[in-house]
C-alpha cells in the first residue's frame, strides 16, 4: 500500500524512514499541538504530518484525542467555548492560525464530514449549493445546477435523487445523507476533507459505499478520517496514526502499523487487548 | 418457582395495572373539569353577550322638511349638516302619536327614540341631499331603556316606579310592535362605533382599533429587539458573570407585575419624554417592555433546541458565525420564536393595569386614527363598561369580552398558520 502511494506521488521513497516520506508532499504539519478544554488537557504535544492526496486514519480508544486533533485541522475547536489550542499547524507551509488566514477561509479549504449525517433541513439541491453560494463560487442558475449535479454525481448520488433534487434532504436514508454531506463538502472545492467517524451511524452496505467513495476521492483530496473500526482503517487508509491518552503513540504507513507495530501499546490495541 | 411466588407476582401486577388505570382516570377527570369550567365561562359570556349584537329599532315615517334641514336653503353639505334633525324626529313622532299632549308626555314619547336617530337621519341626508322634502320610512335605534325592556332584561311586570318605562310608554311600544314598526335588527352600531355615553350607540370599534394599534407598536418594538437579544445571548455572548447576571434579570423581568411597567411608562415616557397621554404609541411601548422578556426567553429556548450539528455543518463549510445563525439556526428556531411571541402578544392584548397608568382608561368617543390619537384598548373598554351603571352596558360588557376572545383566537390562529408555514420549509 505504501508503495502505491509513493508511486502516485512519484517520490520513490520506499526504503526511506517516515519523516523523509512526509517532506515529500505534506499537506498538514502539526508540531507540539496541545488542546485544553478549560483546565483539562485533551492533547499533549502532538507532532504529526499528513500526506497530501492520501487517506490518513486516526485510530485509538474513545477519548484519546483523535477527534480533537481532527477538529484542530480546520479550527472547529475554536467554536467550542473554553477550548484553547497551543502549538503550530501548517497547511501547505502556512500557519493555519496566521492572521492572514481567516478561519472561514480555512474551513472552505478544509472541508468536514461529521459522525452523524447532518444535512441541512433544506432541499437536496440547496444542501449542495449552500457552500458555493456563500463563497460566491457560482453565478446564476445554470452554473449552480451544473455544480450540484457534478458533486452529486461524484458521490454516486445523482442517479438516486435526480428527480427529487428539490425535496427535503432529511428524507434520504442515512447512507445517502452521509454521501450528500460529502457532496456538500466537496462542492466548495476543498483541498482536504476531514471525516469524523463518517460511518459509525451507518449500516454495513452504506459503510461499504462510503469507503469506496473515500478511496475514489483520495486521488484529488487529502483525507483524514477518524475511525473506531480498525478494519475500516486498514481498508481505506494509506497512513495511520494511533492515539492514546492524548498523545500520538505511533504513526506510519497503515501496512506497517497493522502488521508490524513498533510500540507494544499499538500492538495491544490493534489485537484488541484494550480499547 | 413456587406457587406462592407466582400468585404474589400476579397480584402485584394487578395492583400495578389498577394503579395506572386510576392515574389515567385522574388525568382524564382533570381535563374534564377544566373543559367544564371553560364551557361554563364561555356559556355565560355568550348567553349574556349575544343580545348586544341585536338592537331594537323603530320605524318612523319621517318627513324631511326643507325648512328644518336646510337652514341656508342651498342644499350644500354644510347647510345640511347644520339642520335641525331633532325637530324632524320630533315631528315624525308627533305625527305618529297625535293624541299625545302636554310637555311631559311629549318628552316621554321622544324618550323612546335614541339620540342616534338624529345622527342616522343626518348621515342619510348628507349622503343623499335629494331626499330633502320627501317623506321616507326610516329605521332608527330605540333608546337603551326600550331596548332592555324589549329584550326582556327588565321585567315589564315590575311596579311602574322601578321601571325605566312607564305604562304609557309601554302601551306606545305595544302599538308600534303591533304594526310592525318595532323590530330587533342586527346592531351594526356596536361594530362600527366607538364608545358613547348612550349604551345603544356605544360600540367596540374604537377599542378594537386602539388595541390593534397598540399591539402593532408592541410587536414592532419587542419582536426585533427580543429576537436580536436572544440571538446575541444564545449564539455570540461569552458565558461569564455578566451574561449570567443579564439572564437572571431577564427572568426576573418576566415576573414583574404589569402595573410596575405602567408606572415606568408614566414616569419615563409621559413625564420625562413628554409623549402624548392615552396614546397607542405609549401603550405599545409599555406593553413592549412587558413582552420583551417573554419573547427573549422563548427565542433563546428555541435557539437552544436547534441541533448543534446543523450549525457545525454550516461552520464546517466555511460559513461565518452570523451566516450559520441567520441561514440555519434562526429559520429552524422561527416556529418556536413565533409561538412565544404570540403568547407574549396575547398577554399584552389582555393587559389592563399598565394601560390604566398611562391614561388609556379615558372615555374616548372617537375611533383613533393614528398612533398618537387618544385611544382605549379592549380590556380597558370591558373594564369601563363593567363599571357603568346602565343596565344596557351589561350585555355590551359580555359582547366586548366575546370580541376580545375572537381577537385572541384570530391571533393564535395566525400563530399556528405561521408556525406550520415555517415548519414546512
Amino acid at each position: 500500500m505504501m508503495v502505491g502511494i509513493q508511486a502516485r506521488d512519484g517520490e520513490g521513497l520506499a526504503a526511506a524512514p517516515e519523516p523523509a516520506a512526509e517532506t515529500a508532499a505534506v499537506k498538514f504539519s502539526a508540531r507540539r499541538v496541545s488542546v485544553f478544554y478549560g483546565a483539562k488537557q485533551a492533547l499533549f504535544d502532538v507532532d504529526l504530518d499528513i500526506v497530501d492526496r492520501s487517506v490518513t486514519a486516526l485510530i485509538g480508544p474513545s477519548g484519546c484525542g483523535k477527534s480533537t486533533f481532527l477538529r484542530c485541522l480546520n479550527r472547529m475547536n475554536d467554536t467550542i467555548e473554553g477550548c484553547r489550542t497551543t502549538g503550530r499547524i501548517l497547511l501547505d507551509g502556512q500557519d493555519i492560525r496566521d492572521s492572514d488566514l481567516d478561519p472561514v477561509e480555512l474551513r472552505a479549504r478544509v472541508g468536514m464530514v461529521f459522525q452523524k449525517p447532518n444535512p441541512f433541513p433544506k432541499s437536496i439541491y440547496d444542501n449542495v449549493a449552500y457552500g458555493p453560494r456563500i463563497h460566491g463560487m457560482v453565478r446564476g442558475r445554470a452554473e449552480t445546477d451544473a455544480l450540484v449535479e457534478r458533486c452529486l454525481a461524484r458521490v454516486g448520488l445523482l442517479d438516486e435523487v435526480r428527480d427529487r433534487l428539490h425535496e427535503v434532504a432529511t428524507g434520504l436514508s442515512g447512507g445517502q445523507q452521509q454521501r450528500l454531506c460529502i457532496a456538500r463538502a466537496i462542492a466548495v472545492d476543498p483541498e482536504a476533507i476531514l471525516m469524523d467517524e463518517p460511518c459509525s451511524a451507518l449500516d454495513p452496505i452504506a459503510t461499504a459505499r462510503i469507503e469506496e467513495l473515500i478511496d475514489e476521492l483520495r486521488a484529488n483530496y487529502t483525507i483524514v478520517i477518524v475511525t473506531h473500526s480498525m478494519q475500516q482503517a486498514a481498508r481505506v487508509s494509506q497512513r495511520t496514526a494511533f492515539f492514546h491518552l492524548g498523545r500520538v503513540v505511533e504513526h506510519g504507513s497503515t501496512e506497517q502499523i497493522f502488521t508490524n507495530p513498533r510500540q507494544a501499546r499499538t500492538r495491544d490495541y490493534i489485537t484488541g487487548r484494550f480499547g | 418457582m413456587s406457587r406462592d411466588v407466582v400468585t404474589e407476582r400476579a397480584q402485584r401486577l394487578r395492583r400495578r395495572h389498577a394503579r395506572s388505570r386510576r392515574f389515567r382516570r385522574l388525568g382524564a377527570a382533570a381535563v374534564a373539569v377544566a373543559l367544564a369550567l371553560l364551557a361554563v365561562l364561555f356559556g355565560t359570556i355568550v348567553a349574556k353577550g349575544h343580545s348586544a349584537f341585536w338592537q331594537t329599532q323603530i320605524r318612523l315615517e319621517v318627513h324631511l322638511d326643507p325648512a328644518l334641514l336646510d337652514p341656508r336653503g342651498d342644499a350644500s353639505p354644510e347647510s345640511l349638516r347644520a339642520g335641525d334633525y331633532r325637530g324632524v324626529v320630533r315631528q315624525a313622532l308627533m305625527a305618529r302619536f297625535p293624541e299625545v299632549e302636554g310637555r311631559a308626555a311629549v318628552r316621554r314619547v321622544l324618550g323612546l327614540v335614541s339620540l342616534g336617530a338624529e345622527y342616522r337621519l343626518r348621515d342619510m341626508v348628507v349622503g343623499d341631499p335629494g331626499l330633502v322634502g320627501r317623506t321616507v320610512p326610516v329605521w332608527v335605534p330605540a333608546a337603551a331603556a326600550v331596548d332592555t325592556v324589549v329584550k326582556g332584561h327588565i321585567d315589564r311586570d315590575l311596579p311602574e316606579a322601578r321601571r325605566p318605562l312607564d305604562d304609557r310608554q309601554l302601551a306606545w311600544l305595544e302599538t308600534l310592535a303591533a304594526e310592525g314598526a318595532l323590530e330587533r335588527r342586527f346592531n351594526w352600531a356596536f361594530l362600527a362605533n366607538a364608545d358613547s355615553r348612550e349604551p345603544e350607540l356605544a360600540g367596540i370599534r374604537g377599542a378594537v382599533v386602539g388595541s390593534a394599534l397598540t399591539l402593532l407598536v408592541t410587536l414592532a418594538l419587542s419582536f426585533p429587539l427580543g429576537v436580536a437579544a436572544a440571538v446575541y445571548l444564545e449564539e455570540f455572548a461569552p458565558r461569564n458573570r455578566w451574561t449570567d447576571l443579564i439572564e437572571v434579570n431577564i427572568n426576573n423581568l418576566a415576573a414583574v407585575p404589569s402595573i410596575v411597567f405602567g408606572l415606568l411608562g408614566l414616569a419615563l415616557l409621559l413625564n420625562v419624554m413628554q409623549l402624548p397621554r392615552s396614546a397607542p404609541l405609549v401603550g405599545g411601548m409599555v406593553l413592549a417592555l412587558m413582552t420583551l422578556p417573554t419573547i427573549i426567553i422563548a427565542a433563546r429556548a428555541s435557539l437552544k433546541s436547534v441541533p448543534p450539528s446543523v450549525k457545525e455543518a454550516a461552520l464546517g463549510l466555511g460559513a461565518s458565525r452570523m451566516q450559520a445563525v441567520t441561514h440555519h439556526a434562526l429559520p429552524l428556531a422561527m416556529p418556536g420564536i413565533l409561538t412565544g411571541s404570540i403568547i407574549g402578544m396575547a398577554q399584552a392584548l389582555g393587559e389592563t393595569a399598565p394601560l390604566l397608568m398611562i391614561g388609556m382608561v379615558a372615555f374616548v368617543a372617537d375611533v383613533p386614527g393614528g398612533f398618537t390619537d387618544p385611544a382605549t384598548a379592549l380590556p380597558v373598554q370591558i373594564f369601563l363598561w363593567a363599571d357603568s351603571p346602565e343596565r344596557a352596558f351589561v350585555e355590551r360588557t359580555s359582547a366586548a369580552i366575546m370580541v376580545l376572545l375572537a381577537f385572541l383566537v384570530a391571533m393564535n390562529g395566525l400563530a399556528i398558520y405561521l408556525r406550520k408555514r415555517f415548519e414546512r420549509r
